[in-house]
């Protein structure tokens, strides 16, 4: 499915044009980090990527296949994880039979994300942040050969903020190709094999993390950097 | 007065002595209401969680017919249905007019399409929630279905019981096609109308209380029912 070729992507609602000619290509192991500021296209370019909406003009080629061809190789953990009005437990069986895959993975990925204790609760009353880890055993069920990840730990404690990011990179260690969207910069640096920073509908930058963090390129990743508001 | 004041007295003696005709009549309504309302959600649910995902032409159509659907007066339901099972009706030769079949076949008319109108939006909203996150993980339409109404069973539960509630309350329908008779197609409100109109208030005013308790039953399950869900946080 790897490498990933976009081009000239773009995408409309109505007046209001979200991406505008974006170009990006990604490599086939890594983790690479989705940065730019509130609004400039992050979680809809998941979604693009995915096969999960239409873009209005462009090229998105997973080695030879369309997005929507590879949606079942993949899996998202939305920004607002969605969660089944069941138990927590009941929310990745689910999953797991759905997808035809062993019913009794269930303990080990609720222990994974340290949601053991939680197996019988209704998952809609999880906090904010069980709900995020909730999402993430529930993406990891599906065995994803690329796993997107739209801010997981927005709104995580520090200590669950490291946990998740040990998961990840057990997953990218596993060989799955992992793309992360996150405003934290701490994070980023610690995650990241490479940074993609989006500005104005485009791939304003797309370096290597030890050039990016340093020395960014473009303007408006050095003042989003610099905690500048960037428009 | 007088007269109510003694009828009344008779009717809760009626109904606190278990009297056998009494009990027969609303043991028929129950037993046509229920089966109307069980086949009824077998045939409206699907249709609802078809039309809640589908994206077909002519939907608005089907949507506007089905809200249309659920004012239909239970008259008009009964006359049709008689029409169709009278003796010179294409359906004559089953005989079952004036039979309890007949009266549930009017009854799952009469509510079909409330239980459909009602879990069509239900599941829709519900949808709206979830159809990103079902698309990421490649869900069957058949898995989209069965995993909606289940989440949305005690939404459901609740129309369910609405359906249940204007069958049971229903008269319209199942005089015509059931004819009131004794022992045989009697019921609640059939009896009712017509035992009033005779002057024998006793029973008319026991079945009314009956029908009235019957009533503030289903509203309490349906109050229980949002209870439930709402502790588990299943709405
Ligand atoms: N359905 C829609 N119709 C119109 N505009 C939309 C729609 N969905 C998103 N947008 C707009 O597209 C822009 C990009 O949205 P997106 O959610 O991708 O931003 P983001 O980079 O993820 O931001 P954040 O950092 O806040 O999560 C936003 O300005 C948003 O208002
Ligand atoms: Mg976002």
């Amino acid at each position: 499915m790897l490498p990933l070729t976009v081009r000239d992507l773009v995408l409309r609602f109505g007046e209001t044009t979200v991406l505008d000619g974006l170009a990006l290509d990604l490599g086939a192991i890594g983790c690479t980090m989705v940065m730019g500021p509130n609004g400039s296209g992050k979680s809809l370019l998941l979604k693009l990527l995915h096969g999960l909406i239409e873009p209005s003009a462009g090229r998105i080629d997973w080695g030879g296949h369309a997005p929507r061809e590879v949606t079942r190789r993949q899996a998202l953990v939305f920004q607002k994880p969605v969660l089944l009005r069941r138990s927590v437990a009941a929310n990745l069986d689910f999953v797991l039979k759905a997808r035809g895959k062993d019913a009794g993975r269930r303990a080990a990925l609720l222990d994974h994300v340290g949601l053991a204790h939680k197996a019988a609760q209704p998952a809609r009353l999880l906090s904010g942040g069980e709900a995020q880890r909730l999402a993430l055993a529930r993406a990891l069920a599906t065995d994803p050969e690329v796993l997107f990840l739209d801010e997981p730990t927005a709104s995580l404690d520090p200590a669950s903020v490291l946990a998740i990011e040990r998961i990840v990179s057990d997953a990218r260690a596993r060989g799955v190709r992992i793309v992360f969207v996150t405003h934290d910069m701490g994070q980023a640096r610690r995650m990241a094999d490479d940074v993609v920073f989006l500005h104005r509908g485009r791939v304003a930058e797309h370096s290597p993390a030890p050039d990016f963090f340093p020395r960014p390129r473009c303007a408006a990743a050095r003042d989003y950097l610099g905690g500048k508001i960037v428009v | 007065m007088h007269d109510i004041g003694d009828a009344l007295g008779l009717a809760v003696a009626l109904v606190l002595s278990g009297d056998a005709d009494l009990l027969e009549i609303v043991l028929l309504s129950l037993r046509v209401s229920l089966s109307a309302t069980v086949i009824a959600c077998l045939v409206g649910l699907p249709i609802g969680a078809l039309v809640a995902i589908g994206r077909f032409r002519g939907r608005d159509v089907v949507l506007i017919v089905m809200n249309a659907l659920m004012g239909l007066p239970p008259v008009v339901v009964g006359l049709l249905v008689y029409l169709h099972l009278s003796r010179s009706g294409p359906l004559g030769f089953l005989g079952l007019l004036y039979t309890p079949t007949a009266m549930i076949v009017a009854q799952t008319i009469l509510i079909a399409p409330i239980v459909a109108a009602l879990s069509r939006q239900v599941l829709e909203d519900l949808h709206t929630e979830y159809a990103e996150q079902f698309r990421s993980l490649c869900l069957t339409r058949l898995q989209t279905i069965r995993a909606l109404l289940w989440d949305a069973r005690y939404s459901l539960l609740t129309v369910g019981l609405a359906g249940f509630g204007r069958a049971v309350a229903e008269v319209g329908a199942v005089i015509i096609v059931g004819g009131n008779i004794d022992h045989l197609t009697r019921v609640m409100t059939t009896a009712i109308a017509l035992e009033t109109s005779k002057g024998d208030l006793a029973l008319a005013l026991a079945l009314g209380i009956v029908l009235l308790v019957i009533a503030l039953g289903v509203n309490a399950a349906v109050q229980s029912v949002r209870i439930t869900a709402a502790r588990h946080a299943y709405v």
